[in-house]
């Protein structure tokens, strides 16, 4: 059984402006699913639909089978850990994490022991007495989790929850979040992220919302990096951003080859129809995909700006009239390439064939 | 910081400092002034100027000898009175004297001052004195002497003795301190719990017309109250309960319930949300909510609402007036006794001030202790409004 | 029964009586009415949520609604009503008779002044010294002094100005000062000189203020708001300019009245002047509350404003006039609203000090006179009426700013 199912989801505020729509989902349990998008797609909206803190305008949200578009929150077997944490600041640790079994009269007794429990699984023993404030961010955060836990719910929630941690403790919690998980395989959790990096470690699938609140693609996040299936998720994933180039499909069949604008050639591994020649298409293949070549190329230009990371190497080219400048990331350290001129190629696997912004690849 | 940057010569700095607090000065005089007099006796205030009290002044005086018909000693032919110009102990200082007004300093404490015919006074700097003369001279009146006398600061509890233990005055201050504390702490205690539900719903309760509603609270804080004197008034007989210390206790409540609606619920719509939908996920409704998180959590700003309300009806005059103060006399507040004191006590400042300060004394207190939150409350309460 | 067990009991019942209330309410929705189980739950639940709002504003909503509300409408209608000819319906009559009576137009005339001088004064006196405060080390000590008399009665602050006043220059400060002017340099200085800058300066500020409200008029790109906005910048910038020439006429009188050196002064009976030793009782109240508020929002200025300001090369005072207070002038009109409220309800100072006598009434005095000691219930309304007009651009002024 599906831990959660969305089917028909649409959010509309005010009446008139649509944050989410056709929003269709199907999630197992024990899936670590990730939300990601850009700011203003809608993921967190999404995710608190789901709670339960924000109304679904129409379409059914099931969890466990049952129809929960009217359950309040607190029935709906899901707990939610927030970005800011939200601790009660004038209860203690222990108090916060034993506020909800509180409210569901549970025995003093099974309070203690699950509360210990919680905050031994996240070594959070000896802050049990202490208040918030006297925390530091990350011991905020795991008081947090430690809440949800307590719960025991179906569905763990996660709203952006390494946002407000500096760049060291990210990486650190991001590896327990992960260990959390391995250690109960069959709760689902659902973990949204604008954050490709985080997105790509944690997730076993990832649900990319595009600006307009429309599923972009969803799917494990290797297929994401190689099969995009839209180019709003080519250019979302990977960094620097996919290039795109557009050209017009010159030859057809098992592969595809496509004359560029900027008068370079490609082959993609891309099947076509003979009728389909002479479409005009956006060629896409990533900065990291193109190599060096000394003979037929699918671009050729003067490297305006070399940006020299040790570990990669990023070229900058010139821009051609007003699309945007071609990347390219080489391997290792090459110097001495600002003002030359350079010839890329990529193999057909890796070069993405885009028409009218969807791949050729997902038909 | 502003001063390091600005301030760049000292000598500006220092205009500054004199400016700020000459305007102090300025600002603690009065109260100053109000405060000594109501240590002083009657006499020292019509003699001299409350600003002289700190200091040892120095006065002309007319002291007179003890009648001598009374007091005379016989030496043989000659009589002698003896005594204190001050009558009893005084730690007044005699540095001039002369027995008559043109010769007022025309002598030093231990001359004797030679009055003619044989007969002569002499006077010591603390006030004995020795008056000699025959039958004749000392007769009738005691002799005047004048003197320039130096007075240390000199002060007295009598004045606040009148006003709050004495049972002669009819006028004690006492009851209407009882009363005051009787109006106020009710007064402040009964909005408290109203206040907050309302505040809490128009915080975070999502209804229809919550935007109406507060708009009409922000509206309801300027209403003057003036306008529910009469109506409320006419209620009040009407139902049976008239002037009464419930009635007040209601009215104040009322007039400054919109102030706590306000100031409250500004508060409350501060706490972040996610505290909030934490709760709602944990389980708790909005009773449980309210009880458990949000109330804990404003308790700042109840307390400094509090310290308001409560400074508030104990100086208030015109609703006690109103509501609570009748023919009878029992029922009177600090601030009408004052009123009622100044047609009897007019002029009298030794009285009235000590009188006015007995009804300071509870607010400042409070205000001392509690500046913080009384500030912020008033901070609070004009930011949106 | 002892007051003091009274109110032990009235407060037990009354916050008792409210817990409960709430409490045992929300029980009723939640368990009997909308009972959270069975297939109804979702619905049930989202109904008694509708519901409990207004069980939490309800006693609120009636005490405001009794207090507040009724007695607006209450007053309306019997200031319509002749109290003598048994509560019968009179019209405007008592309106007519407000109007022809000279002391209501007095109570008016120095409320008027009331409200031009002591929000200014409070707010100036405010602005300063919550900026000069903040620039010293003991200025905390400083503020605590100038906020005290915020705490003590207006009586209270009336007796202490009474002594203040008293026309005895052995007690009261102000006759003992008074008394060592002969006329000589010092007089002049003090009591030509220093009236007059004063004067001018308002004067200034007025004509300025005039300039400000009828800028719109002049610069089409600042035009905004509709007719009633117009009309009433339209008002203001007359007001504005008639005291500033007032002002300049009373600069002339400065140099040229004989000043009665020497002889000792009833303060409080002065023509016309005495209304001002009146208003020092308030200022010197409320320069606190402006002082903290001022304060508070000075503080919040950004430092990079003031940074910038200071590398670009402005002095203090430019850096004063031109950066402080433009950032700050929203709180500077929310101070002077809060002040002019308070004018508008303090009947305490007149009261204690003149009882409303040598002509220094002002229209909370003149109310009390006409329902408390006329017991006039019908002009008394129609006063108290006006007195809410007077307030509503205030209350229109708030709704606003609140949606």
């Amino acid at each position: 059984m599906s831990a959660i199912k969305l089917t028909n989801v649409e959010k509309i505020y005010g009446g008139a402006v649509k944050v989410l729509e056709d929003i269709n989902l199907d999630f197992e349990s024990g899936e670590l699913i990730v939300l990601l998008g850009p700011s203003g797609c809608g993921k967190s909206t999404l995710l608190r639909m789901i709670a339960g803190l924000e109304t679904i305008t129409s379409g059914t949200l099931e969890i466990e089978g049952q129809v929960v578009n009217d359950v309040p929150p607190a029935q709906r077997g899901i707990a939610m850990v927030f970005q800011s944490y939200g601790l009660y600041p004038h209860m203690n640790v222990h108090k916060n994490m034993s506020f909800a079994l509180e409210l569901a009269k549970k025995s003093r007794q099974v309070i203690n022991t699950t509360v210990t429990q919680a905050a031994r699984m996240l070594q959070m023993g000896p802050y049990l007495e202490r208040l918030p404030k006297a925390l530091s961010g990350g011991q905020r955060q795991r008081v947090a989790i430690g809440r949800a836990i307590v719960r025991d719910p179906k569905v763990y929630l996660f709203d952006e929850p390494l946002s407000n941690l500096d760049a060291a403790l990210r990486v650190a919690t991001r590896i327990e979040i992960a260990q959390l998980k391995e250690s109960m395989p069959e709760s689902t959790m659902i973990y949204v992220t604008h954050d490709q990096v985080e997105a790509m470690t944690l997730a076993n699938r990832i649900v990319l919302l595009t600006p307009g609140g429309r599923i972009g693609q969803v799917g494990k996040p290797l297929e994401l990096y190689t099969r995009p299936q839209n180019e709003f998720v080519a250019q979302f994933i990977g960094s620097p951003a996919m290039n795109l180039i557009p050209g017009e499909v010159v030859g057809t069949g098992e592969q595809t080859s496509i004359k560029l604008e900027n008068g370079g050639v490609a082959v993609s591994a891309a099947t076509t129809r003979s009728s389909e020649e002479g479409l005009k298409v956006n060629v896409g293949v990533r900065p990291e995909d193109l190599v060096e070549t000394d003979g037929d190329c699918i671009f050729e230009g003067k490297v305006s700006i070399t940006e020299e990371l040790g570990e990669v190497t990023l070229l900058h080219f010139d821009r051609v009239q007003d699309k945007d400048a071609m990347v390219a990331k080489l391997p290792g350290i090459h110097t001495g390439l600002r003002g030359n001129s350079v010839k890329l190629t990529a193999e057909p696997p890796k070069i993405h064939v885009f028409y009218e912004g969807v791949s050729l690849y997902h038909r | 910081m502003d001063g390091i940057v600005e301030i760049k010569s000292s000598l500006k700095k220092w205009v500054v400092h004199i400016t700020v607090a000459l305007l102090v000065a300025v600002w603690l005089v009065p109260t100053l002034g109000l405060f000594v007099s109501s240590f002083r006796t009657t006499d020292q205030i019509k003699a001299s100027g409350w600003w002289t009290a700190l200091f040892t002044t120095e006065q002309k005086e007319v002291l007179r000898a003890a009648d001598p018909d009374d007091f005379r000693v016989a030496d043989g032919d000659v009589f002698t009175v003896s005594g204190n110009l001050f009558g009893e102990g005084s730690s007044k200082k005699i540095t001039l004297w002369g027995p008559s007004s043109l010769a007022s300093d025309a002598y030093v404490p231990g001359e004797v001052a030679d009055l003619g015919d044989g007969e002569s006074i002499t006077v010591q700097a603390n006030g004995d004195y020795v008056w000699r003369g025959n039958d004749d001279q000392l007769s009738g009146h005691g002799q005047r002497v004048f003197v320039t006398v130096r007075a240390p600061p000199e002060f007295t509890l009598e004045n606040y003795h009148w006003m709050l233990f004495d049972k002669q005055n009819s006028q004690r201050m006492t009851k209407a301190f009882l009363n005051t504390l009787t109006v106020a702490i009710p007064s402040t205690i009964i909005p408290i719990v109203i206040s907050a539900f309302a505040a809490y719903a128009l915080a975070w309760m999502n209804f229809r017309g919550r935007a109406l509603l507060i708009v009409a609270v922000v509206a309801g804080l300027a209403v003057p109250y003036q306008v529910s004197l009469v109506p409320t008034l006419k209620l009040y007989v009407d139902i049976g309960i008239g002037k009464s210390y419930p009635g007040v206790w209601l009215a104040h409540s009322a007039f400054c319930m919109a102030f706590a609606i306000f100031l409250f619920r500004n508060y409350m719509a501060g706490i972040p949300r996610e505290i909030i939908e934490n709760a709602k996920l944990d389980g708790a409704n909005d009773f449980q909510i309210f009880i458990w998180i949000v109330l804990p959590l404003s308790i700042p700003a109840i307390a400094s609402w509090t310290v308001i309300q409560f400074l508030w009806t104990y100086n208030d005059l015109l609703t006690g007036k109103v509501f609570l103060i009748d023919n009878t006399g029992d029922n009177i507040i600090l601030t009408e006794a004052i009123i009622r004191m100044l047609g009897p006590y007019a002029g009298q400042w030794a009285i009235l001030s000590a009188g006015a300060f007995i009804s300071m004394v509870v607010p400042l207190a409070v205000f001392l202790t509690m500046q913080r939150y009384f500030a912020r409350g008033l901070l609070a309460g004009s930011i949106k409004g | 029964m002892n007051p003091v067990i009274q109110a032990l009991i009235i407060i037990l019942i009354g916050i008792g009586g409210c817990l409960g209330y709430f409490y045992l309410s929300s029980q009723l929705l939640d368990k009997v009415l909308f009972p959270q189980r069975g297939e109804n739950a979702g619905r049930n639940i989202n109904r008694a949520n509708m519901i409990r709002p207004w069980l939490f504003i309800f006693p609120a909503l009636f005490v405001l609604g009794v207090y507040l509300f009724y007695p607006v409408l209450e007053s309306l209608r019997l200031s319509l009503t002749d109290r003598d000819a048994g509560d019968a319906f009179v019209g405007l009559a008592n309106y007519q008779q407000l109007f022809s009576d000279p002391k209501f137009w007095e109570a008016m005339r120095n409320n008027t002044l009331w409200l031009i001088v002591v929000p200014a004064t409070c707010t100036a006196f405010g602005l300063l010294f919550a900026q000069l405060t903040d620039l010293i080390a003991w200025g905390n000590i400083a503020r605590t002094i100038i906020f005290m008399p915020m705490a003590i009665s207006w009586v209270g602050a009336s007796v202490v100005f009474m002594l203040l006043y008293d026309i005895r220059p052995v007690t009261g400060v102000l006759n003992a000062v008074w008394m060592q002017f002969e006329g000589g340099v010092g007089s002049f200085l003090f009591l030509r000189i220093f009236p007059a800058i004063i004067l001018l300066g308002f004067a200034a500020v007025a004509t300025y203020v005039c300039y400000l409200f009828l800028r719109p008029f002049f610069i089409p790109e600042e035009r905004k708001g509709g007719i009633i906005s117009a009309a009433l910048r339209a008002v203001a910038g007359a007001a504005a300019a008639y005291l500033a020439v007032l002002a300049l006429l009373n600069v002339i009188d400065v140099f040229t009245i004989t000043l009665p050196y020497g002889k000792t002064q009833a303060w409080k009976t002065i023509p016309f002047w005495n209304n001002f030793f009146l208003m020092a009782v308030m200022i010197w109240v409320q320069t606190g509350l402006a002082m903290v508020i001022l304060s508070a929002a000075l503080r919040g200025i950004p430092q990079e404003t003031v940074e910038s300001a200071i590398i670009d090369g402005a002095k203090p005072f430019q850096l004063f006039f031109r950066i402080k207070i433009p950032q700050i002038f929203g709180t500077i009109v929310v101070v002077w609203i809060i002040l002019s409220v308070g004018v508008l309800r303090v009947f305490d100072i007149v009261y204690t000090m003149t009882f409303s006598n040598w002509n220094t009434a002002i229209l909370a005095n003149y109310l009390y006179r006409k329902l408390f000691n006329d017991f006039d219930w019908g002009v008394g309304s129609a006063s108290v009426i006006i007195l809410v007009l007077l307030v509503s651009p205030i209350i229109y002024w708030n709704v606003n700013k609140a949606r």
